[in-house]
C-alpha cells in the first residue's frame, strides 16, 4: 500500500546479481584441489527472498580489546611477534559505494616466516610463540575498519612441484544480508609472487586481481612504528524497492 | 557517452584455504585464549521457542571422500518464521534465537553438527509461502567461491510440493538433494555432495 514515494533507501530490496564472470569459476584445474570440489551442474538462480536478504548481526560488545591487534592478542606480556609491523585499514562498501556499518570482518594469516599456527600445517618455518594469527573487528558507521599485525611471509604449498603463495591475509566478511557473505584474500603491492600464484590465477581478469592488492599507504603510516596498507572491500549492492510487484497484505 | 551508473565491482572471492579455522573458529584449531569461544557454536538456549532439532551431515567431494577441512554456516528463521536480523521488517524475531550457526567439519570424519530449532515458514516475494528451510553456506580449500544451498525437511511434503523454489526446479530428479533425511527424534541428516550423481543443487542467490 504505497502511501507516498519516499526518496530514502528502502531496506528490503534483494542484492544485485553476482557477476560470476568476475569471480573465480568453481573448476580451475591448475588449482588442483578445485577439481574434485567444484560442482558440475549449473547453479539454480534464486532472486533474494527474505531468507537471503536478512543476515546475522554482531554487536561491538562481543569484541575483546585486543581483537584487532594481532601484535598483542597472542603475545606473552611484554613480548612481541617477530616481523614487520603493519596497519591494515580500509572501508567495507557496497556496490552502490555506501559504507557498510556494523559488518563483522575476521582475518587470519601466517606469521612473518610464512607459517600458520594450525594442527595440519607442515611447513618447516618455525612458529612464533608470540603470534596467533587471528583477529576480528566490526566496521564503524561509515564502514571503516582497521587492525594491526605483522606482515605475513610467503609460503610454499603442495600443488605444483614448486608453488608459493604470495604474502596474503585471509578475510571473512558479513554484510547485512546473508547473500553478501564473502571470503577473500588481500595481497601486498609489489609482491612478484602474486602473478605466479595458481590461487590468484583462479580469478579471470587482471583488473579483478588488482582489486585484491593493497597499496602501501605512507600517509597513514605511523612514523618509527608501523607502515600502513589500505584495503577496501566491496560487498554486493542492494536494489532499491522502488516499484516492486508485491501482493497486497505482505 | 552517457552518465555513469557509478557502481563498484564486488571484491572477488578467494578460497578460504585449509586454515580457515584460524580466523573463523580459532579455539577449534588450537588457538586458545584469543576469543572466549568460537562464534556460531550456540544457536539456542533454554528460553528459545520452538522444536529442538539437530542437523548433522558431511560435505562430500567427487571421489566420495568427506571434506575434513570444511566450514559450514547456516542461517534460518525462528519458529514463527521471522529472522533475527535488522533487515527483518515483518516483526520481532525470538531474541533468544540467533538464527546463525557456524561449524567446522570434524578433522577426522568431516561431520558437522548444529543444534537448533525447526524454522517456521517464510514468504516468497510474491506472497506465496516457502516451505521451512535452512540456508547453508559452504567454504573450504578448493572451493573458489562459497557455495549456497538450502536444506528442506522430509516431514513437510505438502509444503515442499508448494515451495516456489522446489516446484520450479526443472530436473525433478535433483530435488531430493535439498531434502534432509530424518533419523527420528528431531534428528536430521543432510549430506552435501559437491559432484556426482547426487550432486546437491547449489544456488546463485
Ligand atoms: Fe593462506
Amino acid at each position: 500500500m504505497p502511501e507516498s514515494i519516499r526518496n530514502d533507501q528502502s531496506p528490503a530490496g534483494a542484492n544485485f546479481p553476482r557477476d560470476r564472470s568476475w569471480h573465480p569459476p568453481a573448476f580451475t584445474p591448475w588449482y588442483k584441489t578445485s577439481v574434485p570440489r567444484s560442482p558440475k551442474q549449473a547453479l539454480i538462480s534464486l532472486d533474494g527472498t527474505v531468507s537471503e536478504i536478512t543476515g546475522p548481526v554482531f554487536g561491538h560488545n562481543m569484541l575483546g580489546e585486543l581483537d584487532n591487534d594481532l601484535v598483542r592478542n597472542f603475545a606473552k606480556p611484554g613480548e612481541s611477534p617477530i616481523g614487520q609491523r603493519i596497519i591494515v585499514h580500509g572501508r567495507v562498501l557496497d556496490e552502490n559505494g555506501r559504507g557498510v556499518a556494523g559488518a563483522l570482518v575476521e582475518f587470519w594469516q601466517a606469521n612473518a616466516g610464512g607459517r600458520y599456527r594450525h594442527k595440519k600445517e607442515t611447513y618447516l618455518a618455525p612458529l612464533d610463540p608470540n603470534f596467533g594469527g587471528c583477529g576480528r573487528t566490526i566496521t564503524a558507521e561509515d564502514g571503516f575498519y582497521s587492525f594491526r599485525t605483522i606482515k605475513p611471509g610467503p609460503y610454499p604449498w603442495p600443488n605444483g612441484v614448486n608453488d608459493w603463495r604470495p604474502a596474503h591475509i585471509h578475510f571473512s566478511v558479513f554484510g547485512h544480508s546473508f547473500s553478501q557473505r564473502l571470503i577473500t584474500q588481500m595481497y601486498f603491492e609489489g609482491d612478484p609472487l602474486i602473478w605466479q600464484c595458481p590461487i590468484v590465477k583462479t580469478i579471470p581478469s587482471r583488473e579483478a586481481i588488482e582489486s585484491l592488492i593493497a597499496p602501501l599507504d605512507m600517509a597513514n603510516t605511523i612514523p618509527m612504528d608501523a607502515r600502513a596498507y589500505k584495503f577496501d572491500i566491496v560487498l554486493r549492492g542492494r536494489r532499491s524497492t522502488l516499484f516492486e510487484n508485491r501482493m497486497e497484505g505482505n | 557517452m552517457v552518465q555513469s551508473l557509478g557502481l563498484l565491482k564486488e571484491t572477488p572471492s578467494q578460497t578460504a584455504g585449509p586454515y580457515v579455522h584460524i580466523g573463523c573458529v580459532p579455539n577449534f584449531s588450537g588457538i586458545e585464549g584469543v576469543y572466549p569461544e568460537d562464534l556460531g557454536r550456540g544457536m539456542v538456549n533454554a528460553r528459545t521457542r520452538g522444536e529442538r532439532i539437530t542437523v548433522t551431515g558431511r560435505v562430500i567431494d567427487g571421489t566420495g571422500t568427506p571434506l575434513r577441512d570444511v566450514l559450514v554456516e547456516i542461517w534460518q528463521a525462528d519458529a514463527m518464521g521471522l529472522y533475527n536480523s535488522p533487515m527483518e521488517t515483518r516483526g520481532q524475531a525470538d531474541p533468544e534465537f540467533t538464527g546463525w550457526g557456524r561449524c567446522p567439519g570434524d578433522m577426522t570424519s568431516g561431520e558437522f553438527r548444529f543444534e537448533t530449532i525447526k524454522p517456521g515458514a517464510v514468504p516468497y516475494p510474491d506472497g506465496r509461502i516457502q516451505a521451512p528451510h535452512i540456508t547453508f553456506w559452504i567454504v573450504a580449500r578448493g572451493i573458489n567461491i562459497g557455495l549456497h544451498t538450502r536444506m528442506y525437511f522430509p516431514d513437510e511434503e505438502a509444503a515442499n510440493a508448494a515451495d516456489p523454489l522446489l516446484s520450479r526446479i526443472e530436473h525433478k530428479i535433483r530435488v531430493p538433494t535439498l531434502i534432509a533425511k530424518s533419523s527420528g527424534g528431531g534428528a536430521y541428516v543432510f549430506d552435501i555432495h559437491l559432484q556426482g550423481d547426487n550432486e546437491t543443487i547449489f544456488l546463485d542467490i
